[in-house]
Parts: C-alpha cells; structure tokens; sequence
C-alpha cells in the first residue's frame, strides 16, 4: 500500500528572491538568492532561526506565493502555483474542521478523480498507516494534537505527492509526541522514499532526520552552508552516538550567530 | 424524557407565572378590561378566529411574505457577501452600498416599496429581502473573509481549483458567521413584515392586528398578536436547531 506509483520529483530551486511586503509599511527582503537542489528520494531539512524566510521558501515551492525572480523547478517543469504533485504538511495542521479523519483524507483522493471504491480503501489504509484506526468519524476538535497532525500527514501521503513539503509539522507538540512522531516519519519514509523538504528551527531533529541539512542566515534569509548529516538513523542510541552531536553541535554554532542576528534585529 | 419535560417546565415557568398575573389583573379589574382584555377571553377569541378561517388565511399569506423575502435574502446576501470577501472588485462595488444601507431604518421603507409594487405580496417581500439582506451579507462576509489561508492552501495542493475551494472551503467556514446574520435576520423579518402589514396591507398579520384593534375587537386583537409572538418564537428555536445540527464539529470536542 505504501509503494509510491509515482516516482518522487527533483526540486531545483534557482536563484530565488522575494520580497515581503506587508499590508502597510516597507517592503522586507526576505529570500535573497536561494539555489537549493534537493535530489530525488532525498531528505532534507532547512533549518534556520524564526524569522529567516525559510516557510516562505518552502511556500514558494508549494506554489503558493509567487515567484518574482528566479525559478522553482519540480521534475525539470517550472511551477506555476499550487498542485497535487507537491503535498505540504502546516504546522497547526490545517485539517478541514467540518470534516472527520475519514473525510480529510478522502479530500485528496476525491479531487484526483479517484474511483469510490478505490479511494475509500487507500483512505483507510493511511489512517490505519498513521495509528488513526478506531476514529476515522472523529472530528478533527476531538483529536489531541499529535493525533491531528498524524491526519494531516494521512490526508497529504494518501494522494501520492511526489514530493513532501513539511512546514516545522512537529512544532505544536509537546516533547515526547515530537520524539515520537519524528519516528514514525522516518519509518514512512524509510519504506516508500519520497523527496522531503523539512522546514524547522530544531538542530537536532534536523540532523536526525535529514540526509542533508541547509543552514539559513537570519533576514534576509540566505543559504548559508549545506551539512551533510547521514546516519545510521535506526540506531536506537542514535542521540547518544558521538557523531551525531558532534555534527549537532557543529549546526547548532552555525545558527547561533544567525539567532543571535534575528534576535537584536527584533529588539 | 420526563426529565427534559421537567427543566422546559420550570424553564417556562416565570411565563406561566405571567400568563395567571395577566388573567387575575383582568378578572380583578385591576386594570381595564379594554385595555387588557382577561387572557381566557383571548384564547377563546383565538378559537373563534381559528374556526372562521381568518386566522389561516392571514397566517398563509404572512408567512408566505417571510419565506419568499427571508429566502432570497438568504441566498443573494450568501452570495454578496462570499463575493466581497473573495474578489476585491465585488468589494469594492458593493461595500459602500452595503453601508449606506446599514443604517437605514428599513421600515422608513415601507411607503416606498408600496408606491413601487402596491399593497401586496410585493412590497413585503421587497422589504423583507432589502432589510434582511443586510444581515445576512455582513455575516457572509465576515465569515469568508476570516477563512484560513492554510486550509485555502491545502485545498489547492490537493488538487482544488479555485471554486471549488470557495465552495469546500470558504463557504463552510464563514458558516458560524452567516447563521450569526441569518438568526438576525429571522426576527428582523417578523418586525418588518408586521409593521408594513400595519401600514399599507389588505390581509396579514399586521392587517389583521389593525383592522381588530380599529374596530374595538381586542381580545381578538391579543389573540393575533399573541401569535405572532409565538411564531417568532419558534422560529429562533427552529432556526437554533438548524444551527446546532449544522455546526456539530465545533461542539464535538
């Protein structure tokens, strides 16, 4: 049920700049110059202090904003707006309320054309994927929110994206659902590569997750360096490997400056 | 079962309580008995009203101006105030007529509407709609217009052109909002429709109402407008029944 039927996408991303501009005020450099390309079946993750334009790059991707200098290419096609080949992942959740489990993740399937039959089927296989078994007529309010997001990532990988965009998804959950969650992902992931774009502002669930780590500076936000961070992610002492907080702490001195930046810039 | 009888009887009480003051002030004549005829001579005049079939033929075609003017305003307020919410030069047209109409007492209304379309169904309906309207297009508008960017966002990647996310998505959300300016509405709706039966109408509750009290027929005058009252009443409570239905995924938490 996992095997992806597509296969997962490429992202270039090529000399992208944008520029926020609030309802009143100044227009702000956010992005400056990001070229980025994440490989096919890769994980990565972006990583950078609050602030730094990294959801807005991957908003960009999702074809949600657009695009005023440079280009985004998924699979070699310069996007041009939202579409089904690239499924995103919002932090708080952004699941229908007015629909229960069952019908958020048949949402996708039904816009996709998907026969009855068919899309009922996949629609059970990904909650049951996610652990959601037993409250597929829940509504979303009556779910904790690990539980919401565990819908939320159902309702994206049920329609197949080739590539899956993640907006810092475990960001609203509390430490042990995160720890939890970032497993399971990992698990999914495991077994049905897809190309992953992972925005958070957490060292070492980056590192842990990711293949590759893109390191952002604070506004305008830029590409500061790339890290390699392949481990042996299914080491159950993986946290306390010394490489891996070696390369933890390693990023963690890259963005502490950066944070520091966004800091005074606030204050 | 016999408990809910139980609450919705000490709930109504204080009526109860209301309706035996009325009867006994009457009775004792501590009040004239013109100005406040006794409550059981009210409900007899109801029976006779009902048994002559004024009270029927009233009521139809009062209701009948209620359904036609609350349900256009209902489906061209949605409309209007999605349509401002999602496309600025809709706004930009009719949010300033929307405001000027604001304020307006609409039953200042009631003449204009009678030299437009006379002294039948057309005017009350024109006015109900013009007057309900208002209501319903705020609630519509604030409703959209509060619709989540993210699930605007996530109805797109999963494959949702543009209106259909207006119809997935923003519609249901600006729900709440909307049936907040239709309950409004509803009893906006009675206020109009008798006023302007009052003044310039050939059947109606606010004819009926008008001509009863001119002829001195006050007991059969309370009996109208006792229900009236109650027709409004129950409509909230309709309508409050709708809306706890439609809305059950707030409440499920």
């Amino acid at each position: 049920m996992t095997e992806t039927a597509q296969p997962p996408a490429q992202i270039v991303v090529e000399g992208v700049t944008h520029m926020y501009r609030p309802p009143r005020g100044k227009p702000v450099l956010a992005l400056d110059d990001i070229s980025l390309t994440v490989q096919n079946r890769e994980f990565v993750a972006l990583l950078g202090p609050s602030g730094c334009g990294k959801s807005t790059l991957l908003y960009l991707i999702g074809g949600f904003l657009p695009i005023e200098k440079g280009a985004i290419l998924s699979d070699g096609q310069k996007i041009a707006g939202p579409g089904p080949d690239r499924g995103i992942v919002f932090q708080h959740f952004a699941l229908f309320p007015w629909k229960t489990v069952r019908h958020n993740v048949l949402y996708g399937l039904e816009r996709q054309g998907m026969a009855k039959a068919e899309r009922e089927k996949r629609a059970m296989d990904y909650i049951e994927l996610v652990g959601l078994h037993g409250f597929e007529d829940s509504y979303p309010s009556q779910l904790s929110g690990g539980m919401r997001q565990r819908c939320a990532i159902a309702r994206t990988l049920a329609f197949d994206p080739k590539i899956l965009l993640m907006d810092e998804p475990f960001g609203a959950l509390d430490a042990q659902t995160r720890g939890l969650m970032q497993r399971e992902l990992l698990a999914i992931w495991q077994r049905s590569p897809m190309t992953v774009l992972f925005v958070t502002h957490d060292v070492q669930e980056a590192v842990y997750l990711a293949d590759r780590v893109a390191v952002m500076s604070a506004r305008p936000g830029r590409i500061k360096t790339i890290v390699d961070t392949k481990f042996d992610k299914n080491d159950p002492d993986i946290f306390k490997n010394k490489f891996f907080i070696e390369k933890v702490d390693e990023i963690w001195n890259l963005i502490k400056e950066e944070a520091i930046k966004a800091q005074g810039k606030r204050a | 079962m016999i408990a809910s009888l139980r609450s919705n009887f000490i709930r109504y009480l204080p009526l109860l309580i209301l309706a035996a003051c009325w009867e006994a002030a009457a009775r004792l004549e501590l009040v004239s008995t013109t100005a406040l005829p006794p409550l059981s001579d009210v409900v007899r005049s109801w029976f006779e009203l009902l048994v002559d079939g004024e009270l029927i033929r009233n009521s139809a075609s009062s209701l009948f101006r209620i359904a036609a003017g609350l349900g256009l305003s209902v489906v061209i307020g949605t409309v209007i105030g999605i349509g401002m919410a999602w496309w600025k030069p809709v706004n930009i047209l009719l949010a300033p007529i929307v405001e000027a109409l604001y304020p307006v007492p609409k039953s200042a209304l009631i003449p204009v509407t009678v030299i437009w379309l006379g002294y039948g169904d057309g005017s009350k309906i024109l006015l109900i709609f013009l007057g309900c309207m208002v209501p319903v297009t705020i609630g519509a508008f604030n409703g959209a217009r509060a619709s989540e960017q993210v699930l605007v966002w996530s109805a797109r990647s999963m494959g949702a052109g543009k209106l259909r996310v207006l119809w997935d998505v923003v519609a249901p959300g600006a729900l709440p909002e909307l049936l907040n300016g239709i309950r409004t509405a509803v009893a906006l709706s009675f206020i109009l429709l008798v006023s302007a039966e009052l003044i310039a109408a050939q059947k109606g509750f606010g004819f009926l109402i008008g001509s009863l009290g001119a002829g001195g027929s006050y007991s059969a005058m309370y009996a109208v407008v006792l229900t009236v009252a109650f027709l409004g009443f129950a409509a909230d409570r309709v309508y409050l029944l709708i809306a706890k239905r439609t809305l059950a995924w707030r409440e499920a938490a």
